[in-house]
């Protein structure tokens, strides 16, 4: 048992040491050893050339670290929460994805940001917005959104080693959750792919697609469900882009139902962009009913805990949906 | 470039080199300067001569291509500051890094990339230098890192730049260079933190034309000693229009940076005769005579040229032919601009990712897919 803090610590100690170029700059990523503790003990062991505090600057350290990516280096840029991102997201976007396709393919930019994304708990407003739709729109970036250990340790390691630029995800909430590893999954070897989802739980009845915290609550849910005698397929995606979108659609085509689940706002979301393609796609003439979306609630993020939890999607939500679209 | 006998001259008449008096920088946080005297052989000067005449007719082309609506959306032409980019570019090596914003032809040509890939890049064309997917501010080259569309953001980039110059110890140096108009944003005083603090071997340089598109400096800057508002760092104000004083700074920054004692920062006082871009006259901000007045007292080009025949390093002459042989290559590199094809419409969505097994884009309908190869 793992949980995905040390997943995500022993990923980053594995590829430090595989790659000298690789290093990680960030606030409090050295010698406070993570705001979250994600990078703990890595200063100790690497020193200040491979472990950078920076100031509180965003903007400057995001670009410099991008520069640095296009100069040969590797670097993994530490976002103390995504919403932090929107500092610098000029650097992500207009920088670090669009160059290799300005340049023709000459220029490479070889960086992964990282950090909590979405709700935590009682953070706030300004604290606990999603970014997958935003970041996951753009053409150059690839973004990823982990679930469990095995999705943290083996996405990250993949991320680092592709030469592309790669936001992933993270969830604050999920770093102190345990998963199981398997001997494989705890190898230096280990790599998840990035581009492909999750069959998480087998099911015939209708399709659960997700990421990051919510495939939990989906498994959840499908517990539940199963008592009632309704099988749920649920589909953690583990990549936001390129969304694997073959996985949904063969699925959808065995259950005929499809319901999203998603943290962040609907409008213009993951679960729209699911529902559009699998429109477009030989799948929809295999849907019973509608396709249905479970997202965050429509507005920003209220403080007190009973507005809080009534603004991310729960179990009895999902269940909900479920029920809804399979009409019991 | 074949020799021709100049017909009323030896070669053996004309000086090896000659020694010039240029104007002394002002400092900001450093008991000395750049040496106020440079020495500039004819071997040089020629070189120089060249360099900055090749810029100069190459935007004078880029403005003739874009009034014919051949050249589209932005061109910001450089015409006017050829002593920068030359006079930095003599300073450094191959092996150290450069980048800018988007007034980056003269940068581009300095840095090895040749005119007709640079108007072919500005045409549109499968010839041009980013294959027709960058255009005017985007042209890239070995230790050339473009060529930036927003404004300011190419100076942290610079600076991640000489981190990994000092990362991998092969005391290589970054010139990172931005405007008058971008000297106010943020991100650069971010960036001049990190670079103090961390001691990166970072050349920040301020090219100061006097205005940020329309806007003069007095209306835009709290405080216009841009060589002073690096605050910590060490700071040079240069005379831009002067090729060899550019040189001798540069010279002056790069031993600096290269002796491990962290970041300088180098303000060019400079001047762009085209407005802002061609959708800018570049009249209704400032006179006709003030532009006369820099084009009759301080062109670069005329300039270097007055020294050199002064001091014997060369003759109007050998000048002229040099003239000939550079609007004969621009004009030549035009032709090919405008007759390369456009690029394939296949590869349209090429290049998204580098080192990436072939996948599908989709066009503007599901039915239309491109293939991405890199």
């Amino acid at each position: 048992q793992v949980t995905v803090r040390d997943a995500l610590n022993q990923a980053l100690d594995e590829e430090l040491e595989r790659d000298e170029r690789v290093f990680l700059l960030g606030e409090e990523v050295a010698q406070y050893d993570g705001a979250y503790k994600i990078s703990r003990g890595l200063w100790k062991k690497f020193g200040d050339k491979r472990i950078i505090d920076t100031p509180i600057s965003e903007m400057g350290f995001t670009g410099i670290a991008v520069g640095a990516a296009m100069a040969g280096l590797r670097p993994v840029c530490e976002f103390m929460t995504f919403n932090f991102s929107m500092q610098a997201i000029d650097q992500v976007i207009n920088s670090a994805a669009k160059t290799c396709y300005m340049s023709a393919g000459s220029i490479a930019v070889p960086i992964v940001f990282r950090g909590p994304n979405g709700a935590s708990a009682g953070v706030a407003a300004q604290h606990s917005q999603c970014f997958a739709a935003w970041y996951g729109h753009c053409p150059g970036l690839k973004v990823v959104s982990p679930w469990s250990s095995e999705d943290a340790k083996g996405l990250l390691k993949t991320s680092i080693r592709d030469d592309n630029p790669v936001v992933m995800l993270e969830n604050e909430l999920l770093y102190g959750v345990p998963f199981e590893m398997s001997e494989e999954a705890q190898s230096k070897d280990f790599l998840v792919p990035i581009g492909k989802a999750k069959v998480e739980r087998q099911g015939t009845h209708v399709t659960l697609v997700s990421h990051s915290r919510p495939v939990g609550h989906c498994l959840e849910a499908a517990a539940v469900l199963a008592k009632e005698g309704v099988e749920c397929e649920v589909i953690n995606l583990r990549t936001i882009r390129p969304m694997d979108i073959e996985t949904i659609e063969a699925s959808v085509v065995k259950t005929n139902h499809l319901v999203t689940v998603e943290g962040g706002w609907p409008q213009f979301g993951v679960g729209a962009e699911i529902c559009a393609r699998i429109m477009e796609g030989p799948a929809f003439n295999y849907l019973d009913a509608p396709a249905v979306r479970v997202t965050g609630a429509d507005v920003p993020m209220p403080y007190a805990k009973i507005l809080e939890d009534n603004c991310i999607p729960q179990v009895k939500d999902i269940i909900f949906a479920v029920k809804k679209t399979l009409n019991i | 470039a074949s020799r021709v006998m100049v017909a009323s001259r030896n070669y053996a008449d004309f000086a090896n080199e000659a020694t010039f008096e240029i104007k002394k920088c002002d400092l900001h946080r450093l008991e000395e300067g750049p040496s106020t005297t440079a020495v500039l052989t004819r071997e040089e000067g020629l070189h120089y001569y060249k360099t900055m005449q090749t810029i100069r007719r190459m935007e004078l082309k880029s403005d003739q291509l874009y009034k014919q609506k051949i050249i589209r959306g932005f061109c910001h032409l450089y015409d006017g500051q050829e002593a920068c980019c030359v006079g930095l570019e003599v300073a450094i090596k191959p092996t150290d890094h450069v980048i800018t914003a988007y007034r980056a032809h003269g940068f581009t040509y300095a840095r090895g990339v040749p005119v007709r890939a640079i108007l072919a890049e500005l045409t549109g064309r499968k010839g041009g230098c980013a294959k027709g997917k960058g255009g005017s501010m985007h042209m890239y080259t070995k230790n050339f890192y473009g060529g930036n569309g927003i404004v300011g953001a190419q100076v942290p980039l610079g600076a991640g730049i000489a981190l990994a110059c000092k990362y991998f110890g092969k005391n290589e140096v970054c010139l990172t260079l931005y405007g008058d108009g971008a000297a106010n944003q943020g991100q650069i005083f971010e960036t001049f933190n990190m670079a103090a603090l961390w001691k990166l071997p970072c050349i920040f340089i301020c090219e100061n034309n006097r205005y940020g598109m329309g806007t003069s400096v007095e209306r835009a800057a709290a405080s216009t000693d841009y060589y002073k508002r690096g605050d910590f760092i060490p700071g040079l104000r240069v005379d831009g229009m002067d090729v060899l004083c550019v040189r001798e700074a540069t010279k002056f920054a790069t031993e600096y940076c290269r002796a491990g004692k962290g970041p300088i920062l180098m303000e060019l006082q400079t001047y762009r005769y085209h407005g802002h871009s061609m959708s800018d006259p570049g009249i209704s901000y400032r006179t006709r005579e003030e532009i006369q007045e820099v084009r009759s007292k301080s062109d670069p080009i005329t300039l270097l040229k007055d020294r050199m025949i002064n001091h014997n390093l060369a003759s109007i002459e050998e000048l002229k032919e040099i003239d000939v042989a550079v609007r004969k290559e621009i004009e030549e590199a035009a032709q090919f601009a405008t007759t390369d094809p456009e690029p394939p419409l296949e590869e349209l969505g090429h290049h998204i990712y580098f080192n990436e097994p072939p996948f599908e884009v989709r066009g503007p309908n599901q039915w239309i897919k491109y293939k991405s190869v890199n």
